[in-house]
């Protein structure tokens, strides 16, 4: 008797060999086909340029996709995760290597001979023996522990259990296979009495060759062809049905985040490729179809494993908006799936407003960025939000409570619709003259440093404290600086990212020739949403830095110094604004500045730094009237209680706004208290003269 | 259907701080800004609706200078087919009856199945649907704030007393003035509107429309504004001095005692 091998089996009058081969070239066209098949709209989407930085991006593919950064945040999925992705890297050459047995008895894998093959053999027995307990605690979670956010709300179908744990079941039935052809390899050995190969103890095969036991070579022939032929088909079902479903990450996670978006904080422009100057040709703005959305972005609906963590961290999802990462993905997905079948015609360029998502949908996002921050496939939704916006914008679609003050930001530069000629009147307060002069730059006076208020610390009553608290800390350290006065517009960052873009561009040319106009050399702002914009979304404008870094610097250097803080009962907590904190990585220099006031007692929020949670949006998110089941700022102001602080300290006009009325609506008042990192400053530094110290009395306490 | 929707443009009181000139005349208007009226915007964008639902078009129309352009513009950015300004310097100074005559005249050269204007102008006196209505001898039907076309005629709802909707049918040719909210008028971006920069807005004097310039302008006027006054404070407002849970049990009680409870 020959050398047993699966390609010389005679088994059911078939011949291995042909039986192997014939599955084999089916598989392998099958799968081709519905790739090619899924590739067809990407074919037909926008252009979107990310061939840049090749290094950059396969550095990025080492961390993220090798290395699993962001699969941690969720400890238990992510060591789940972890496990079985290592098991498939570790398992690759040994499946590819029993595949090809099936039709060549004698291939060996080049370099797999020897010493090096035994140990590949001990770590791959107990690779797939992880990866089948792994899938094991993977169903009984799903089916038993049912983690609440792979639930599905009924407005999106029915639920995805059943398809995870036929997933799971078909990787167990593969891993099960792929141990008994290898437990029945090695006890065939035996049998013929050739050298016996020691199996990795306790590994699946291992258990798998001593139930084998005694049994006769028939049997165990047997046994080996079937696991052979199930591991066969098992392989190629899995293969050509992972394009079908979540598992299509298995084979797209690789190019997603070789591709993924690098830049924090910026946006796609309109359509890639096309500069500013020439979008008056351009036919149509945003997303408006499927086929509008870029290559990249229909690659990220297919790559999307449906694991839930966007939404377990999108805020309007927990406020109980009609929005969720998740599902923004997964009915894209469908959409592409049902439009672009694998058999049939396809059936496209069908409006997506309206019979794919509501308008409420994708208004209610505040672009905070912490489904993008968690999610491991690095898939973009701020974006496609935008693209959405704009396409709506174009529409006419924009509700009547956001045409309001996108009209008055185009007739005077801001939401409110006040008077240009009243945009520096808060710097005629007593409390910031006469100890601290705000020069207005209007050509005839020059300063070094241009303070950019933007338009809610300029107009609202509550915000304007905060300009002041940064005048008077730029006035202390002694910065010569000035502010545009009536010839500063509202930064447009929110009008651009509620899908505005031509006004945008307005309000971005406007204040980059005034800034130019200014002389100044830098730009300092309070407001992380201008910070943003001047940072990210204007070219050409000066260096920009937010106050808080300026006060940390300031204070390193011992240019300010703190008073001790007299309430010894307040327990202080720091909220990252999410302009600050994840779309520009600002997360350590405010709670510097709070850990150098002696006394302050600072507690962190479960929810901090790159998981901060949202308040409720900035900019012309204000002005929305979103469908709620509660405002994000209640939810933000009881974490801050629950984490046992009194007063929450942020770095945003927005924040301050959103939570100060949350604190009124959640009945919390006299219990909690917002204060901005300026205003604490403000009021704590030392003060050298004595009019400055005078000053300080006549604040409004905040927090103190 | 062939509809015109006369529009104004009016300073936006939004926008704007309203103050009285020195010499009492007049507002301040040096720093203001403009925008359609707002109930005109509504007319458009019903009468775009209309279009869209039984075909047709829409013509946009406005007594002015060339200013006034700007609101023509927006209008043309929401989808009007086309929009027509009427200026002469024998136009100025009309009162309601003299932009009602010139409106009829124009309307006369067209064949408008419905002419729809705005509930009234933030500074106007809501005349000139109804007079316009009358000289061309159309029916006329106010604060409108539903239509849908049936076998030739409309089917319309009128806002009446208490927020209460009275259903009429009415025959067309006719002129209709149109109450806010009966629609949700699109937005009009910037794109929107740098996207009709180039398309002509014809303006037509008084020979173009063929109005008797006796019948139009300061001479003919009627009425004639003379004075502009703000009303001194008065007291009436009660403040409450409670806790919130005191003050919201007041104000029940005082809602309560003037009947607004039900």
């Amino acid at each position: 008797m020959g050398p047993f091998s699966p390609a010389h089996t005679h088994e059911w009058l078939v011949i291995g060999r042909s039986l192997f081969l014939t599955i084999h070239i089916v598989g392998v066209l099958c799968f081709a086909y519905i790739v090619a098949k899924r590739l067809v709209p990407l074919v037909r989407a926008e252009r979107d340029l990310r061939f840049d930085h090749p290094l950059t991006r396969a550095g990025r593919v080492l961390r993220f996709w090798l290395g699993q950064w962001k699969h941690p945040r969720y400890k238990f999925a992510g060591t789940l995760h972890i496990l079985i992705f290592a098991g498939f890297i570790l398992l690759v050459v040994r499946t590819f290597s029993v595949l090809i047995v099936g039709v060549d008895q004698n291939f060996v894998m080049p370099g797999f001979t020897g010493q090096v093959a035994h140990h590949y053999d001990i770590v791959t027995d107990y690779a797939a023996t992880v990866v089948f307990l792994c899938m094991v605690i993977a169903a009984v979670r799903r089916i038993v522990f049912k983690p609440g956010r792979y639930a599905v709300p009924s407005k999106y179908g029915k639920g995805h259990t059943a398809d995870a744990v036929f997933l799971l079941a078909l990787i167990a039935i593969l891993m099960m296979a792929d141990s008994l052809f290898a437990a029945s390899t090695a006890a065939r050995h035996g049998l013929r009495g050739g050298p016996v190969e020691t199996l990795a103890v306790l590994s699946l095969p291992w258990l798998l060759q001593l139930a084998l036991g005694a049994s006769s070579l028939t049997t165990v022939s047997a046994a080996g062809f079937s696991a052979y032929l199930v591991h066969e088909v098992t392989f190629y079902f899995l293969l050509c049905y992972r394009p079908f479903g979540i598992q299509f990450h298995v084979e797209t996670s690789l190019f997603n985040i070789y591709f993924a978006k690098m830049e924090r904080g910026t946006l796609k422009p309109v359509r890639w490729g096309i500069n500013d100057e020439r979008l008056d040709q351009v036919k149509s703005f945003g997303v408006k179809k499927f086929e509008d959305f870029t290559w990249k972005h229909m690659l990220d609906f297919y790559s999307c494993a449906d694991c839930g963590r966007c939404a377990d961290n999108c805020p309007a999802n927990a406020a109980g908006r009609p929005l969720t990462p998740r599902f923004l993905t997964i009915k894209a997905r469908d959409y592409a799936f049902r439009h672009y079948p694998v058999f049939g015609k396809a059936d496209n360029s069908k409006p997506l407003i309206g019979p794919v998502y509501s308008d409420d949908e994708i208004w209610s996002c505040t672009t905070c960025g912490a489904c993008e921050e968690e999610c491991p496939l690095l898939i973009e939704y701020i974006d496609k939000i935008v693209d959405l916006r704009r396409g709506m914008i174009e529409d006419g679609n924009v509700p009547q409570s956001l045409q309001r003050p996108l009209k008055a930001i185009e007739s005077r530069g801001n939401p409110y619709g006040k008077m240009e000629k009243k945009r520096a009147d808060w710097t005629k307060s007593p409390e910031v003259q006469p100890t601290c002069i705000v020069k207005i730059l209007d050509g005839e006076r020059d300063a070094d440093t241009l303070y950019f208020v933007d338009s809610i610390t300029s107009y609202d009553d509550r915000m304007q404290s905060i300009g002041r608290s940064t005048a008077r800390i730029l006035s202390h350290i002694e910065e010569n600086f000035g502010i545009l006065g009536a010839a500063e517009k509202d930064s447009g960052h929110d009008v651009r990212r509620f899908g505005e873009e031509m006004l945008f561009l307005a309000l971005r040319d406007h204040n980059s020739h005034a800034l130019k106009a200014s002389g100044v050399r830098r730009i300092v702002t309070a407001d992380p949403h201008a910070y943003n914009a001047l940072k990210h979304d204007y070219k050409d404008v000066p260096p920009v830095e937010h106050i808080s870094q300026v006060i940390a610097r300031e204070v390193k250097a011992g240019k300010i110094q703190f008073n001790q803080i007299e309430n010894e009962g307040k327990v202080f907590t720091y909220h990252d604004p999410c302009y600050l904190g994840r779309h520009n990585q600002v997360y350590d220099d405010p709670r510097a500045v709070l850990d150098a006031i002696p006394g302050l007692k600072r507690v962190e929020m479960k929810r901090s730094r790159d998981r901060s949670f949202c308040c409720g949006g900035g900019g012309l998110m204000l002005f929305y009237e979103p469908q709620e089941e509660q405002r994000m700022g209640v939810l933000r102001a009881r974490m801050a209680a629950e984490a046992g602080a009194n007063v929450i300290v942020t770095a945003c006009p927005f924040c301050m706004a959103n939570l100060e009325d949350a604190i009124k609506v959640a009945g919390m008042e006299g219990k909690m208290s917002v204060v901005d990192l300026t205003e604490l400053v403000d009021q704590y530094i030392v003060r050298e003269s004595c009019a400055e110290t005078q000053n300080v009395s006549e604040l409004a306490t905040c927090g103190g | 259907m062939e509809i015109l929707v006369c529009v104004r443009r009016v300073p936006d009181t939004s926008e704007n701080e309203i103050e009285l000139n020195a010499e009492g005349n007049d507002i301040e208007r040096d720093e203001l800004v403009y925008s359609v009226n707002e109930p005109d915007n509504y007319a458009v964008e019903e009468a775009l609706q209309i279009r869209d639902r039984v075909g047709g078009s829409v013509t946009v129309v406005t007594v002015g200078s060339e200013e006034d352009e700007e609101v023509l513009r927006r209008e043309l950015a929401m989808g009007a087919n086309r929009a027509v300004l009427l200026s002469d310097e024998s136009f100025n100074g009309s009162d309601g009856r003299g932009v009602a005559t010139l409106l009829r005249d124009f309307a006369l050269k067209g064949h408008y199945d419905l002419i729809l204007t705005g509930v009234q102008a933030d500074d106007g006196a809501a005349q000139v649907g109804g007079m316009l209505a009358a000289m061309l001898d159309h029916p006329f039907a106010s604060l409108v704030n539903s239509i849908s076309v049936e076998n030739g005629k409309l089917r319309i709802s009128r806002e009446i007393e208490g927020g209460n909707r009275e259903i009429n049918e009415i025959d067309l040719p006719c002129v209709l003035s149109i109450q806010t909210g009966i629609n949700e008028p699109r937005y009009v971006g910037m794109r929107g509107i740098r996207q009709v920069a180039s398309v002509p807005i014809p303006t037509l004097g008084a020979a173009d429309v063929g109005v008797d310039p006796a019948a139009v302008g300061q001479k003919a006027a009627k009425v004639k504004r003379i004075d502009y006054f703000v009303p001194a404070r008065g007291k009436g407002a009660e403040m409450l001095h409670g806790d919130r849970k005191e003050n919201a049990a007041k104000v029940l009680e005082l809602v309560g005692a003037k009947g607004g409870l039900k």
